[in-house]
This record gives C-alpha cells, structure tokens and sequence, in this order.
C-alpha cells in the first residue's frame, strides 16, 4: 500500500502517529508561515482560536506500538490577553503530555491534568493545531534527544506537520537540556500547580465542560467529547472507541489503512478506495448522510455532541449535510 | 539579681511575671540564666515551644525539659524543599513526636507543623489523645488523607482552628466534613483552600457554617461555585477573613447581586484571597468591603491590570497585597498612590517559564511602591530586569525594610543599564536597611555582594543565594560577618571546601545550612562532621555512595544543622553521613 504523500481531510500529513505524536506541534500563530499551501488562510483563521484541545487518534494499524492518546491544545499569542487567559494553555500541555499507557496507569487511574509544573520550556511555547500545513515557528524549540513518554523521538522537524512532544516523567528531577532547572525559579509546587490549573480551567466551556476535538485519521469529520463527564481514561478509551467504530469498521472490512476524503483540500483521494466505500455503508446505521458543519479551525465537526445551549455552538457557522460515503471529490466540499 | 532577691520572690510571683513574656527569645534567655530556681520556675510553666528543626532536638528531650506543654510548633524539611529540591522520603515525620506528646502531654491542645510528613495514623493518634485539642494547623505538609481529617473532625469536640494551609492531601472521597457531630459549634478558623474538587460536600460545609457562630477566617477550595459562596456568606456574615471561590465564567445579573449582597453583609472582613478563575465583570460585587480590606491576595488570579488598578483604587487601607505579574509597573504605580499604609508586597509571575514576559512589569514597578509607600516593610518581587540604580533607590527610601525577597527569572541576570553585576544595589540594601532580617539574592553577582552582605547584614537571620559568587571568599564573607544567621540556603554556587571547613564554629550557632549543587567534596562532609560532633551533616545523593565517586567529585546536595539529638535514625538510603 502506498503511502499517500498529501494531507488527509485534517491537513495533517500521512505519516505514522508515532511520528506524529512524538513531534513538536509548533505554534500556527503566525500567519506569515512560509507554507505555499492553498490552506495558508486556515492558518490564520486558525491562529486567532484561543480555545480548544484536540485529541487525536493513531489509526490501528498504523506504526506507534499502541494506541496513543494525547492532549494538545492552541497557543495563544501573547498579545491577545482581552480576557485575562493569555496565562495559557501552555502549562496545561506541558503538564498534560503523556502516553496513553502512562495515563491509563496513573496512580488513581484518575484522569489528572499533572501540574508539577516541571514544564519544559520548550513544550511550553510549542502549540497545537488543528489547521493543515502549521509550520514550525523559529521559537518553538525541539527538546534535543529526550527520551519522551516512551516513545522514542522523532530526529528532526518535519515541515508543513502538526507534531506533538510529550513531556519527559513529570518526577523527574533532572534539570532539562536548556533550561528548566529544578526549582528555579523559586516557586512553590502549590503555586505551579495551582496556575496550572488556572489555565485548564480558563479553557473551559462556560457550561463547566470540558469539551474536546476528537479527530481520527481518515475520518471524514470530527466529534467533541465532554471531557467532564468522564473520571478514568479508561472509560474515555472506550467511549472514544465507540464513537469511531463505524470508521473503524470501514477501515478494517476495507482492508486497508487508510481512507482518505480530504479532498477540500484539493488533494486527489485514492480512487482505488473508494470504490470499497459503498461496503463501509452498510456498516453504518441508518441513513447515508449525517449532518455536519465546519468550526472555526476549518475541522469538519459532528452535529450533535455539542449540547445546542452550550457556549461551544457559537462556531457552529453553516451545517453541511455531508454524505457518509464518498463517491467523488467534489461532493463534500464546502 | 542578687540573691538574696531572688530567693524572696515566691514561685508563685515568678510564674506570674513570666506569664507576661511571651517571646520564645526572651523565654529562653529567662531559663538560661540567672539561678537554677528561675530554670525550673520556667521549665514548669512553659506552655508553649517552638522547635524550628524537627531533628535539632528529639521529642523526649523537649518532654523531659518542659513538662506542661500546652502547644507546640514544629518545622520539618529545609525551606528549599518547597522548591522541589529535597527528593520524596527525605524526612520531616511528625508521628514519633505525637507518640511521645500522647503520652506525656494529654493537654496538648495546639499542634503547628510546617513541611512535615504526616500520616493518617498521626491524626487518628492526636484525634484520640488529647481531649481538650483546639488547634491544628498543617502548613505545606504532605502524606495524609481525607480519613485523617474525619477522625479529627469526628473526635475533637473543642476544635477551633484546622488550617491547611498549602498542603498536600490525598482524597479518599471520605466526606470527612460529615463527621463533625451535629453538636460541634466551636470552629473560628477553617482554611481547607488546599483540597481538590471532590473532597468538600457542600451541604455538610453550610450546615457546619450555620452552626458556628464563632466562625472568623473561612478560607475554601475553588471548588465551592458561586452561588453557594454567598450562601455561605450569608450564613457567616461576621467573617473576618475570606477566601473567595470559584467565580463562573459569564456574568449574570441576579448571581452578582446576589453575591454583592452577600458581601455588603460582612462588616468585618478584612482580608480577601482564593479568587482562582475569577471573571472580571464579577470584582465590583466585592467593592463594598474594599475599603475596610487590609489583605488582598490576588496572586492566583489571571485579571489583568485595568481591573486590577480598579480595584485596588477601592482599597486604601490595604496593608498586605499579593498579585501577579499582570498588576504591571502601571497597577503597581496605582497601587503606590492609593495605598499609603502598604507593609508588604508580594509579586508573582504569571508565566515563569516563559523568557519572555507576557506582562509588563519592571523594576519600575517596585521603585514606584517604594517611593509611595512609606511603611513598607516586605518585598517578594519576580521580575525579569534590574538595575542598581532601582536598588540603590528603593534602599535610600526604605531603611525599615525588613524582608526584600528579590527573584530576577533569568539567572545571572546583569544590571540592564550598565550591564554590571548586581552587587552595589544589593550592597544598598543591606548598608541602608538596618533592620533586615530576611533577603534573597538574584541577578549577576560577584564576591562582593557576600563582602557588603558580611559587612553591614549584622540583623540578617536568613540568605537565599542562587547562580552567584565567584569563589569560597563569597561564602566566607558571609559565614564570619553575619553575626544574627540562623538560615542559609544556597544552590549553584562556586562554594566549595574552604568556606565551610574555615568556618566550622559558626555553624553550630546557625539553625541550618543548605548548599546545593556547590563545590563542596564528600572529604570535606566528613571532615566536618568529625570535627563538629553538635552537627548532623547530611549529604542527600541520589546517585549512590558519594564515596564510590572520585575523590574531588562534588555532593549533589548538603544539609548541615546543628543538633542536641544526635544522627537521626530514619534517614533513607540517599542521606548519607559519615558513618555510612
């Protein structure tokens, strides 16, 4: 099977997840990113987003040795401060990285943002994004040869890929390669962990949720879980797990790993596939289409998983009937 | 005295008169004394004890030289442990000291204990042993749970304080604030800002709110929603102190009001905190207590600095503020001009990891303060420049400083003017301010910072050195001039061998020493220890035996105080001292 080289519908580049997620995710702020890619204008779109954390999830099959979840969120440019967050979802992420196994098999089992506050400074600057083509940003710095979460790292950036860096064991008392020296500066972990979670919560649904993206490669949209409502990563997994069954489905009686329905993007979807699509029908229930709108990162978003009162539909901008199946490029574009 | 004096005043006077000298200074000095019948006079009616090393001295040997004890306070790991230097494991249990008090003191009634291990077992121990016990206060302690808490809330019907302040606490999902008996009615104090979401039944906090009428400091986890914070204020309208909870991300109108009402009750609040995710919009709801507020800590709230100045400008009688870095030089200069009675000042950084500052806040700032308030006393200040012409300034105005906390982020840092080392603006300070008893040192700084520190730091009780000095001559300046220490701490510093062993004596009369990541070699640990037999020396490395390294190898980390109790015997493998 052949790689394909372009983006999926995400715009994150096709390569494993393990690669993917043992990457920085650079910051998407800044929208003279030198990407000659048709989607330069999500990336500014995308760069004034202050809120969202997204989830992604490796495809099974693909090359990480299991699954892996992480939890990113969007960096928030430092001049944007109008309403007092600009604290940043930076520490949140730093704290937050960890593979799924470590999670899972954390102390209560709990799902905990850790704020030890042993963040690295280079993780703090890095940001996440959910827009295609994010490029990497001079300041965004890549740890050099740490050994992360257990995965190994990925050797060098790769450019035009969102990529994620876990932070190393969160204990650990080494001092980092550039700066985070243990203890300094002088803050007392109550503090840390305090302002920590400052930044959690400042990203929240007015509601009290914590609602998140949950992207899957070659899934045609994307769903949001209220991260609230769940108290072990365990019961996360298999909630995650059944939302994306029918993909799962698909790809499996496909046959293949991928599926590819980007073609927003102009990107040619492998035609050899799709002709297995009409298969991936009959897995899913009911009627052919489902309704879908396209949020303010450009993501193609389930209706439905957010409550209609809720804060989060303000992006909610034009719902598009998108059609389960593909037949042809043109069909789910916007 | 002369004698013959002496032995006229009866025990009973005595003991009156000492009654009056509360000070642990002056009550040691009493003992120490003038006759043996004035040693045992205030032997027999010492109440309360203040051990600031846990290890200086065992439990049995404080039992047998006061016998009546009524309260003690008890310090465990070094102050660097805050700070994440001193590994898990390291030490601070109190539970061998409630087992001795249980036994001789059964009406102890106050236990303080700060950076100390303690366990579920030791609050069932003091739940269980002293019957008349009324005080608890647990600062930055770690190791139990909310079980414990239940046996103490189920067990001490005269409980008046339990404050936990900044420590760490497991959830059990025990709904320990049940377990104070419908009948309890005595707490004044209650500080549990430090517990998770899932650890306070709201029900249980209200009902036991409503019941005590003493009820004076209520200081709550961020948990509590803001609809039930003014139930709760309600209920306790004669609170004096205050930690305000979670404040919900949009404005509504009848929540505000409601909340402003709640607040426009309480006449006799005076300090403020908590604040944690707090909504600008929702500060005007605490307008109407600002002017009587003598304490605002703020330093967990990402408002910005057009709030902040709005609310400080209310407050002209506030004595204690503490504030992140988003005050700015401009909040800060607000703050300067509209609260004349400021004593201390408390900066912290919103985004310490960060080089780059995300807020705009200077020296200029802390000039501003100082040249504005004319009774400030204490400075904690995080910043990312400075210049010796801001320091030089804020001494000259300030000669009645007594705690300048100074932490420039970046290490190193030179003045931003002249691109000097920061040692004559430091030198200022200590020259110009008499009274200093605490200082913390940051910046680029040479040996001669140590030289002016030694020379004019005659009051100084406790140093915090980090990334300074140039050589064993910066330490020595301090170790033989300071004649007041009692604490010094210090981390990534060029002191190696000579200091220390040059001047052995000296630290038999400070409390403690802490060097890490110096150049001191584990020959010279054991050097000490022998020579100095009234010092434990601790040599905590995680690496393994400092022995098996080479010979001019350096200790990770050394913690040296002075001990009438001999080595302690719960040291965990990495402590290593000469014996090992």
């Amino acid at each position: 099977m052949s790689t394909p080289l372009e983006h999926d519908y995400t715009g994150l580049s096709e390569t494993s997840s393990v690669e993917r997620s043992s990457d920085k995710i650079p910051s998407s702020s800044s929208s003279s990113s030198s990407s000659t890619h048709p989607n330069e204008d999500k990336t500014t779109r995308t760069s004034l987003n202050l809120k969202g954390i997204e989830l992604r999830l490796g495809l099974p099959g693909s090359q990480s040795p299991e699954r892996k979840v992480s939890l990113f969120c969007k960096d928030l440019e430092s001049n944007e401060r109008s309403n007092g967050f600009a604290v940043s979802l930076k520490n949140l992420m730093s704290g937050a990285k960890r593979g799924f196994s470590d999670a899972i098999d954390g102390p209560n089992g709990k799902w905990v943002f850790p704020m030890n506050g042993k963040s690295d400074v280079e993780l703090a600057k890095g940001a996440i994004l959910a827009s295609p083509r994010a490029v990497l940003e001079g300041k965004n710095k890549l740890p050099s040869g740490r050994e992360v979460g257990g995965l190994p790292q990925s050797p060098k950036p790769v450019q035009d890929k969102n990529i994620l860096v876990r932070s190393a064991n969160e204990h650990s008392n080494a001092p980092a390669s550039k700066a985070q020296v243990v203890g300094w500066p002088p803050i007392r972990s109550f503090r840390k962990n305090t302002m920590a979670s400052n930044s959690a919560k400042n990203s929240e649904d007015a509601a009290g949720c914590l609602y998140v993206k949950v992207s899957m490669d070659g899934a045609p949209y994307l769903r949001k879980v209220d991260l609230k409502t769940y108290k072990t990563y365990k019961e996360i997994s298999s909630a995650l797990e059944k939302m994306f069954t029918c993909f799962t489905l698909g790809i499996q009686s496909l046959a293949c790993t991928y599926i590819y329905f980007n073609t927003r993007y102009g990107t040619a979807a492998p035609m050899d596939l799709l002709y297995g699509e009409s298969r991936l029908m009959d897995l899913l229930h009911g009627s052919e289409y489902v309704l879908t709108y396209e949020d303010k990162d450009g993501d193609w978003m389930l209706v439905g998983d957010v409550p209609l009162d809720s804060k989060s539909n303000e992006e909610m901008q034009e719902p598009e009937l998108m059609q389960k199946h593909v037949e042809d490029d043109k069909q789910i574009k916007s | 005295m002369p004698k013959r004096l002496a032995s006229s005043l009866s025990y009973e006077v005595l003991e009156h008169v000492f009654s009056f000298i509360q000070s642990d200074k002056d009550r040691n000095v009493v003992s120490a004394v003038l006759c043996k019948s004035w040693y045992e006079i205030e032997r027999w009616c010492r109440r309360k004890i203040f051990v600031g090393n846990c290890y200086a001295v065992s439990p049995k040997m404080v039992i047998r030289r006061f016998p009546q004890v009524r309260s003690i306070e008890l310090k465990g790991k070094p102050h660097f442990a805050d700070f994440n230097l001193v590994p898990d494991g390291w030490g601070g249990y109190v539970l061998p000291w409630i087992t001795e008090m249980a036994g001789a003191y059964p009406w102890l009634d106050e236990i303080r204990l700060k950076r100390m291990v303690v366990t579920d077992e030791s609050l069932e121990l003091i739940a269980k042993s002293f019957k008349d016990f009324k005080v608890l206060v647990l600062a930055s302690c770690e190791g139990f749970s909310t079980d414990g808490l239940a046996a103490i809330a189920a067990s001490c019907k005269n409980l008046r304080e339990l404050d936990l302040r900044e420590s760490e606490v497991d959830d059990t999902s025990v709904h320990w604030l049940s377990h104070f008996p419908e009948t309890y009615t005595s707490m004044v104090s209650l500080n549990i800002s430090c517990l998770g979401s899932g650890e306070v039944s709201f029900s249980a906090l209200e009902r036991l709110v409503s019941r005590c009428p003493n009820l004076r400091s209520l200081k709550l986890n961020r948990a509590v929603p803001l609809d039930k914070t003014a139930n709760i204020l309600r209920l306790a309208p004669r609170l004096v102190e205050f930690s305000a909870c979670t404040y919900s991300a949009e404005l509504r109108s009848d929540v505000f009001s409601n909340l402003a009402g709640a607040f426009s009750n309480c006449k006799e609040l005076r300090s403020l905190s908590g604040f944690w995710d707090v909504v600008p919009d929702y500060l005007p709801a605490i307008y109407s207590v600002c002017s009587r507020l003598t304490s605002l800590n703020l330093s967990y709230a990402t408002i910005l600095s057009p709030d902040l100045i709005k609310l400080v400008s209310h407050c002209p009688s506030l004595q204690r503020l503490l504030v992140l870095d988003y005050i700015e030089d401009s909040g800060l200069e607000a703050l300067a001009s509209n609260c004349k009675d400021l004593q201390e000042l408390r900066v912290f950084p919103s985004d310490p990891f960060d080089a780059e500052p995300n807020a705009s806040l200077t020296e200029q700032g802390l000039v501003a303060v100082s040249l504005g308030c004319p009774k400030l006393q204490s400075v904690l200040y995080f910043c990312r420049r400075m210049s010796n012409a801001a320091l030089v300034t804020i001494a000259q105005s300030h000669p009645n400083l007594n705690r300048f906390r100074l932490c420039i982020i970046e290490p190193n840092t030179a003045d931003y003017l002249t691109g000097e080392p920061l040692d004559v603006g430091f030198g200022a300070i200590v020259e110009h301010c008499k009274d200093l008893i605490r200082l913390s040192l940051s910046g680029l700084l040479t040996d001669c910072v140590f030289e002016y520190i030694g020379k004019y730091a005659k009051k100084l009780e406790m140093l915090s050195v980090a990334f300074a000095g140039d050589s064993d001559l910066g330490l020595h300046h301090v170790l033989s001039g300071c004649e007041s220490l009692r604490k010094l701490e210090i981390r990534d510093c060029p002191f190696g061998d000579k200091a220390l062993l040059t001047n052995a004596a000296k630290l038999e009369t400070m409390q403690s020493l802490w060097m890490s990541s110096c150049s001191v070699s584990f020959e010279a640990c054991k050097l000490l220890s022998q020579k100095m037999p009234r010092l434990n020396v601790e040599v905590i490395d995680e690496r393994g035996p400092p022995d098996s390294r080479p010979e001019n190898c350096t200790v990770d980390k050394l913690y040296i105080y002075r001990s009438v109790a001999g080595p302690r015997f719960d040291m965990p493998p990495f402590v290593w001292t000469k014996d090992e």
